[in-house]
């Protein structure tokens, strides 16, 4: 029974401590700038501009490009991700089709989740269906 | 009608003969000139074979124009000719051109050629030309009055500018979405030739307009659009039967102006989305259109297909053959005075692919 009423006292030495410490710093973490909004938009609009370049390149093996079924990305639908994929079989995220059209009309090979252009792909094509309300699971 | 592909060849022959000919054997008399006869041709278009290297081509897209040949084989009776709806190529290339009309040479029947973008921006339509024929033409058959326009010019200041490279130019224009593109037109000489041409046909005679862009303004941004399409729609305003049938688009399109029925026609290669599927600009697709079904991306084929056409007191009912879904038909209701599908016309009737947002 004492050591769990120590416990909080510690914590809450420590939480001060932090905060006195944030407090010490002039700027604090939930504290942004006009400059820092515009910086993030321009950080995003550039890699939306590089999703629009890959989005109507050759990504595969075949020249095929993207664009040419999806012109602006329309029918992709990125608002209806994650949903059953009755082709696969289970819940997918819009990456995971991403791949799967690069592996077969584009006769390419899939790219990681985490890649940079995976990133660009799907920066474009959500940022061209803005405005859309999200409608997870939708077919 | 509802019947699937393979039904529906085995009993075209049998079925027009037994209920469709005898209903229309009584024709009507026009004003001294032979009336127009019954007839039927078969459609194909947008097959956007494109090269990889060498004699290596998109497989996918050989295969949809392979099979609408082989499938359009099988028509009997054999339909009078067949049309060819342009974008034969994805490039313009010569490779791509002979590749296309080898595998048009594959079918049995006369074809008449339109010409899209993808076969004109590269050379300006010159080997299109030396290999097929002219880009504009007009042609009579059995008392129906044809007339092919290239209907995919544009403003010459577009054409001529300083591209790096013909090819340059043949992508600009080649890229749906390109937001440096330039709006379709006929332009004032095929006007002008289209003028003279109607002069000489009698108001009764029913014409039958072939263009690779709608003649009917769509959607800009992918030019789903003619941008001089009112003044070819006037001079075709006289007629008592007019009909458009244009390619371009990769979907099923119908519409009813004035006097002026207008049908799309499907894609060999690939279908496109319904341009109010782009959610920031707005699109005007025509009310009376049913949608074709939501395309399923694992079906290659699904959402492309080729047309069977028949001509009855010269009106145009369609019929779209369509791989993995249910064939369509939409024809001319008389009373209704426009273009029907005999399915799926009444909202109550509509299925769920049919939407598309």
């Amino acid at each position: 029974m004492r050591k769990n009423r120590k416990l909080p006292g510690v914590s809450f030495v420590i939480l001060m401590a932090s905060v006195l410490l944030a407090i010490s710093f002039s700027i604090q973490a939930g504290d942004f700038t006009q400059e820092d909004l515009e910086r993030w938009d321009k950080e995003f609009m550039t890699v939306v501009m590089k999703g629009e370049k890959l989005f109507h390149s050759a990504l595969g093996t075949n020249k095929v490009s993207c664009d040419q079924c999806h012109p602006n990305a329309a029918n992709t639908h990125p608002e209806t991700y994650p949903k059953f994929q009755q082709q696969i079989g289970r819940v997918v995220s819009l990456f995971e089709m991403v791949n799967w059209c690069i592996q077969n009309p584009l006769e390419g090979d899939p790219l990681p989740a985490d890649d940079p252009k995976m990133a660009a792909l799907l920066s474009y094509m959500t940022y061209e269906r803005r405005g859309v309300p999200l409608a997870p699971g939708k077919h | 009608m509802n019947m699937n592909r393979r039904a529906f060849l085995k009993t075209t022959g049998a079925g027009l003969m037994a209920s469709a000919f005898p209903l229309s054997l009584v024709k009507i008399a026009f004003g001294g000139q032979a009336p127009a006869q019954d007839f039927t041709f078969g459609y194909i278009s947008d097959a956007h074979l494109q090269q990889i290297q060498g004699n290596e081509f998109v497989r996918n897209w050989d295969m949809g124009l392979i099979r609408a040949v082989r499938e359009a084989n099988l028509l009997t009776p054999r339909p009078d000719f067949f049309m060819f709806g342009g974008d034969l190529a994805q490039l313009g290339k010569k490779e791509e051109l002979d590749h296309g009309l080898e595998i048009m040479s594959n079918l049995r029947g006369k074809v008449h050629y339109v010409i899209g973008e993808h076969d004109y921006y590269l050379d300006l339509g010159e080997y299109w030309q030396s290999k097929i024929g002219p880009l504009w033409y007009s042609f009579d058959h059995k008392g129906v009055h044809f007339v092919t326009l290239n209907s995919i010019l544009t403003y010459d200041s577009w054409i001529h500018k300083k591209w790096p490279s013909p090819m340059d130019r043949m992508l600009a224009m080649a890229r749906l979405d390109n937001p440096n593109g330039s709006p379709f037109m006929v332009g004032e000489e095929q006007l002008t030739w289209l003028k003279k041409d109607l002069e000489k046909v009698n108001r009764s005679t029913p014409v039958v307009l072939f263009s690779h862009s709608p003649i009917q303004k769509i959607f800009k941004p992918w030019n789903f659009w003619t941008e001089d399409a009112e003044r070819v729609q006037a001079l075709l305003k006289p007629f008592e039967k007019a009909t458009v049938i244009y390619g371009h688009v990769h979907q099923i399109e119908y519409n009813q102006i004035g006097n002026i029925t207008f049908h799309a026609v499907m894609a060999t290669a690939w279908p496109w989305p319904y341009p109010e599927s782009y959610s920031q600009t707005a699109s005007c697709l025509p009310k009376l259109t049913v949608p074709m079904n939501r395309a399923d991306p694992f079906f290659e084929r699904d959402a492309t297909g080729w047309q069977f056409i028949d001509v009855r007191k010269g009106k145009v009912g369609m019929h779209y053959q369509l791989p993995d879904n249910k064939n369509r038909s939409v024809l001319f209701n008389s009373k209704a005075g426009k273009p029907q599908d005999v399915n799926y016309q009444d909202y109550g009737s509509r299925i769920p692919p049919q939407t598309h947002y």
